[in-house]
């Protein structure tokens, strides 16, 4: 119970610093920032770096398609001072690209590979955004909510 | 003197559990590796996109199939995030029963890992030892739930039935002998001297770097950074049991080795206190047959033998879920390949996949 106690105090704080860009959703454990797609690297970049929060490893990076828009999920927990927080973004269906995170976090590398290829978000900055596990000349994005299974639109 | 141009050569397969699914293309110099990119995909059944086409009881059978040799957690990981999702509360009963089963999990991993550095290096002796041993697990698994490898036994709500009696007795017994087969592999592979030059020193990486790269579970412990989730954010009834986070201090590959072979004997001693302490009672919460979550998103993690497994589940209201993403460890921690290899040798190639412990099963989803 603690430990989300920490985590409302930090997302109050936060939201009054990068107001508005920043709002809270969710409630209790699903509780999330989402923040615009523009100040997503200035945001995440402190906290990383700030000692008031120190997230120093990025456990999960996956993404979602609401078909009006996708969100870009990222978990984070701080080893130092254990608390863990989770961060959304979300980009349009079609701009769908978001600030890469490999510059703050390496381990973002394969996730956001993994996201474009299945999903097709790209990520700008992204030192190496190729596909990861679906063929090189495949030309879809299996995870996107538009996706078919079989060419006449029946769904497996 | 003379500078000599760099060659590709693909390697492998030659882990066990990589045959015909991981390709690792070096970029050499000599006999030194420039790069080790890692090719996967060969084996993407598209696991997260079936999901969306099930109920979320039907999803359980495929959480087995991504890590294969730990398939227990795969289920507790899955099940506790439902669980968190519709505020569902587990009996006591099927709590200690949970986790016994992927404590016993955890060693019949490590034991397969053990095997496979063996195989790797050349000593078929210990992979044999590390298997047989193994049996004597799946042995108990198929008491308590009738399969060996994909079980499917920990459900929403508890586990799918209680345990007969003779597995409580079969169990104590695979501890009481548990201590002789460990002495076994110490004195096989940890004290050969084969062992110790290839292992030692090689395939290092910092515990700062460990972090950046994403690196969880044993990989990271073993370069010395203490992170385990069973202490830090206990999930079930972890908070119950004494037991000690064995930890490395170089971070090369014969830490990475080590820290499995001592987390062998802390989940052989959760295991026992969970046997003394396992109270009677039912197994299994009275549950709807088909689950409806109100619409929300969870993220749930446990420690797996791998490192962090973690379920995001988005529920739209319906009853199937409307996104399932797996956090594989493996997958995440095969990112590490190319920096720790770099400036090491063909061989020690070799030996840094082994002590990574990656599961392609669980690398492509």
């Amino acid at each position: 119970m603690s430990k989300q106690m920490i985590s409302s105090e930090l997302f109050l704080r936060l939201q009054a610093q990068f107001s508005p860009g920043v709002t809270i959703i969710g409630e209790h454990f699903q509780q999330a920032l989402l923040v615009e797609s523009e100040e997503l690297i200035e945001l995440l970049t402190v906290l990383k770096t700030d000692p008031n929060y120190q997230f120093n490893l990025l456990s999960n990076l996956t993404a979602v398609d609401y078909v009006e828009y996708f969100e870009v999920v990222y978990h984070l927990y701080s080893l130092p001072l254990k608390q863990s927080a989770t961060i959304k973004t979300r980009c349009t269906n079609d701009h769908a690209s978001v600030p890469s995170v490999t510059a703050i976090w390496p381990s973002a590398d394969f996730q956001e590979r993994e996201v474009y290829d299945l999903l097709g978000i790209r990520f700008t900055g992204h030192p190496n955004l190729l596909r990861i596990l679906m063929p090189d000349d495949f030309p879809e994005h299996p995870l996107r909510k538009a996706y078919q299974f079989t060419p006449d639109g029946e769904k497996g | 003197m003379p500078k000599t141009e760099t060659y590709t050569l693909n390697m492998g397969p030659q882990h066990p559990s990589t045959h015909g699914v991981l390709q690792v293309v070096l970029e050499l110099d000599g006999e030194r590796v420039v790069k080790a990119i890692p090719q996967m995909g060969y084996l993407h059944r598209g696991i997260e996109k079936l999901a969306e086409s099930r109920t979320y009881t039907q999803f359980i059978p495929y959480t087995d199939r991504l890590d294969y040799v730990s398939s227990m957690g795969n289920n507790l990981g899955y099940c506790q995030t439902i669980e968190k999702l519709m505020a569902i509360s587990v009996p006591e009963r099927a709590e200690y029963l949970r986790v016994i089963m992927t404590e016993l999990n955890r060693i019949a991993s490590h034991l397969i890992f053990m095997s496979s550095v063996a195989i790797d290096l050349g000593a078929t002796t210990g992979m044999m030892f590390g298997f047989r041993d193994r049996e004597r697990i799946l042995d108990l698994f198929d008491m308590a739930c009738g399969a060996r490898l994909t079980y499917s036994y920990i459900r929403f709500g508890g586990v799918r039935e209680d345990v007969p009696a003779e597995f409580i007795e079969a169990t104590r017994q695979f501890l009481a002998d548990f201590p002789a087969m460990l002495t076994e592999h110490h004195t096989l592979l940890s004290g050969n001297e084969i062992l110790h030059h290839r292992l030692k020193g090689s395939g290092i990486i910092s515990g700062q770097r460990a972090v950046e790269t994403g690196l969880t579970g044993p990989t990271l412990r073993a370069s010395g950074v203490d992170y385990d989730i069973r202490k830090i954010e206990p999930y079930g009834i972890y908070d119950r049991f004494s037991f000690c986070v064995p930890l490395g201090t170089v971070g090369d590959n014969w830490d990475r080795y080590m820290v499995r072979m001592e987390e062998m004997q802390q989940s052989a001693d959760i295991i026992a206190q969970a046997l003394d302490q396992l109270p009677p009672g039912p197994v299994m919460t009275k549950i709807p047959k088909v689950l409806k979550p109100l619409p929300g998103d969870v993220y749930h993690r446990i420690e797996n033998p791998r490192g962090e497994l973690g379920y995001y589940v988005v529920s739209d209201g319906s009853t199937k879920p409307y996104r399932i993403h797996v956090r594989r460890p493996s997958f995440i921690n095969l990112q590490a390949l190319n920096e720790i290899c770099q400036g090491s040798l063909i061989a020690d190639v070799v030996a840094i996949l082994a002590t990574l412990d990656p599961l392609m099963g669980e690398v492509d989803c």
